[in-house]
């Protein structure tokens, strides 16, 4: 049996907070293995975000099961889940939750630091990170000093500072233009080919043709789960068609 | 491609082989290289309509080539078609008349359907970021081609994702 980094089973939630009931996300499988790039596609509300937060113990299932690492991770005390998120988990949120009254590099270390990462090696990584994402001279700006995609780009850097066992991310290329989004491209194949995990949510077709595999959600269920071909043609003729 | 030929031959006028290379390099690794034999085709209707003409140039131990100007014919031709309008791309009906007319078949469900083709996209895609990739970044007409039909992928995309919301 392959290692799955992720697992979901039978997953299930429902926000019961209103008058009526919603069922967010209705009863999910998913496994996903090391160094697998999962794209995740559906319309507005078919449950993505309430999905990927779930798997990231940002947010409470319902009913089913969440294993990280081949640990049960659902069942953990909010604290104990909290520690072991800070080790393994990398997470961009839809809307990037920076934190206003640090620096983008403080920003960016944090989570490293916190995973126990040497100050030093936080800072190399932060340095890196920032600069393949064309943001080095950014490093002492506060985010509101920020537009909407260099936030979203140090969002990721964050994300990926701790060399998590699974990046999770939600719409990262949302407020993105498109030599921006050639960055995060960039940085994703890379980080992707050194053995990067990747579960993403996006709308964005050249973000999600990166990956190896598509999920598609539809009504908080999966409707479809397959890999994405690559068929290497080489030349310009099979793709693109002037007429 | 008659335009293509007429417009290059009113900078100049070129034998076939020329032709090729003229396309090639201003369109850069984007344009699915024309064949030779594509291009003499053209060149003949083009010749047969009167909008080009040929003359036999004499080569030394070759046999003659042809070398094509544009005739006034072919230069009214080439205005016209600068200047109209040009249609927009239109919308790739074949997959929706799949889609349709799927709950007659009982063959494949719309769901299903819908699926396998957004799959199908982002292989195009795949096949697009890689063809960018190994694309030279000073070569700013293929890179904006390839930009073209990335954007036209993903309207394709979206819309699918309308139908499912709506269809399925
Ligand atoms: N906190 C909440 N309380 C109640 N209902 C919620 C809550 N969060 C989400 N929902 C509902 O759950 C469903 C799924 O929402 P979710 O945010 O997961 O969708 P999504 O697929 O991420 O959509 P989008 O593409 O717009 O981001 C929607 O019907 C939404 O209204
Ligand atoms: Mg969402």
């Amino acid at each position: 049996m392959s290692a799955a980094v992720l697992k979901a089973v039978n997953l299930v939630k429902i926000y019961s907070g209103g008058a009526l009931p919603v069922p967010a996300v209705r009863g999910v499988d998913l496994e996903v293995e090391e160094g697998e790039f999962v794209a995740i596609m559906g319309p507005s509300g078919s449950g993505k975000s309430t999905l990927v937060h779930m798997l990231g113990g940002l947010d409470t299932r319902t009913s089913g099961e969440i294993w990280l690492d081949g640990k049960r991770v659902d069942t953990l005390s909010e604290s104990a889940w909290a520690l072991l998120r800070r080790e393994k988990v990398g997470f961009v949120f839809q809307f990037f939750n920076l934190v206003a009254n640090m620096t983008v590099a403080d920003n960016v270390e944090l989570p490293a630091l916190l995973a126990g990462i040497s100050p030093k090696e936080a800072r190399e990584r932060r340095e890196s990170l920032l600069a393949a994402l064309n943001l080095g001279d950014r490093a002492d700006a506060a985010p509101a000093q920020l537009s909407g995609g260099e936030q979203q780009r140090v969002a990721l850097a964050r994300a990926l500072a701790n060399k998590p066992s699974v990046l999770l991310a939600d719409e990262p290329t949302g407020n993105l233009d498109s030599r921006n989004t050639r960055d995060v491209l960039r940085l994703l194949g890379e980080v992707h080919k050194q053995g990067q995990t990747i579960v993403m949510v996006t709308h964005d077709a050249r973000v999600a043709s990166l990956a190896d595999r598509l999920v598609s959600l539809f009504d908080g269920q999966i409707v479809d789960d397959g890999r994405i071909a690559r068929r290497r043609t080489g030349t310009a003729r099979e793709v693109i068609d002037l007429r | 491609m008659r335009p293509h030929l007429l417009a290059l031959l009113a900078k100049e006028p070129a034998h076939g082989y020329e032709l090729k290379q003229a396309l090639e390099q201003t369109f850069g690794s984007a344009y699915p290289s024309p064949n030779i034999g594509q291009i003499y085709v053209t060149l003949g209707r083009l010749e047969k309509d009167g909008l080009v003409r040929a003359v036999d140039v004499e080569q030394s131990n070759r046999p003659n080539k042809k070398v094509y100007y544009l005739t006034a014919k072919g230069r009214d031709s080439l205005v016209a078609w600068v200047e109209e309008p040009t249609e927009g791309p239109r919308v790739r009906d074949e997959f929706f008349m799949k889609l349709v007319l799927a709950p007659l078949t009982g063959i494949a469900d719309r769901m299903a359907l819908i699926s396998r083709q957004r799959r199908h996209y982002l292989s195009l895609m795949a096949d697009l970021n890689d063809l960018l990739s190994r694309t030279d970044p000073r070569d700013r007409v293929a890179g904006l081609l390839i930009e073209g039909a990335m954007l036209h992928l993903q309207a394709d995309l979206d819309w699918l994702e309308r139908c499912q919301e709506d269809l399925a």
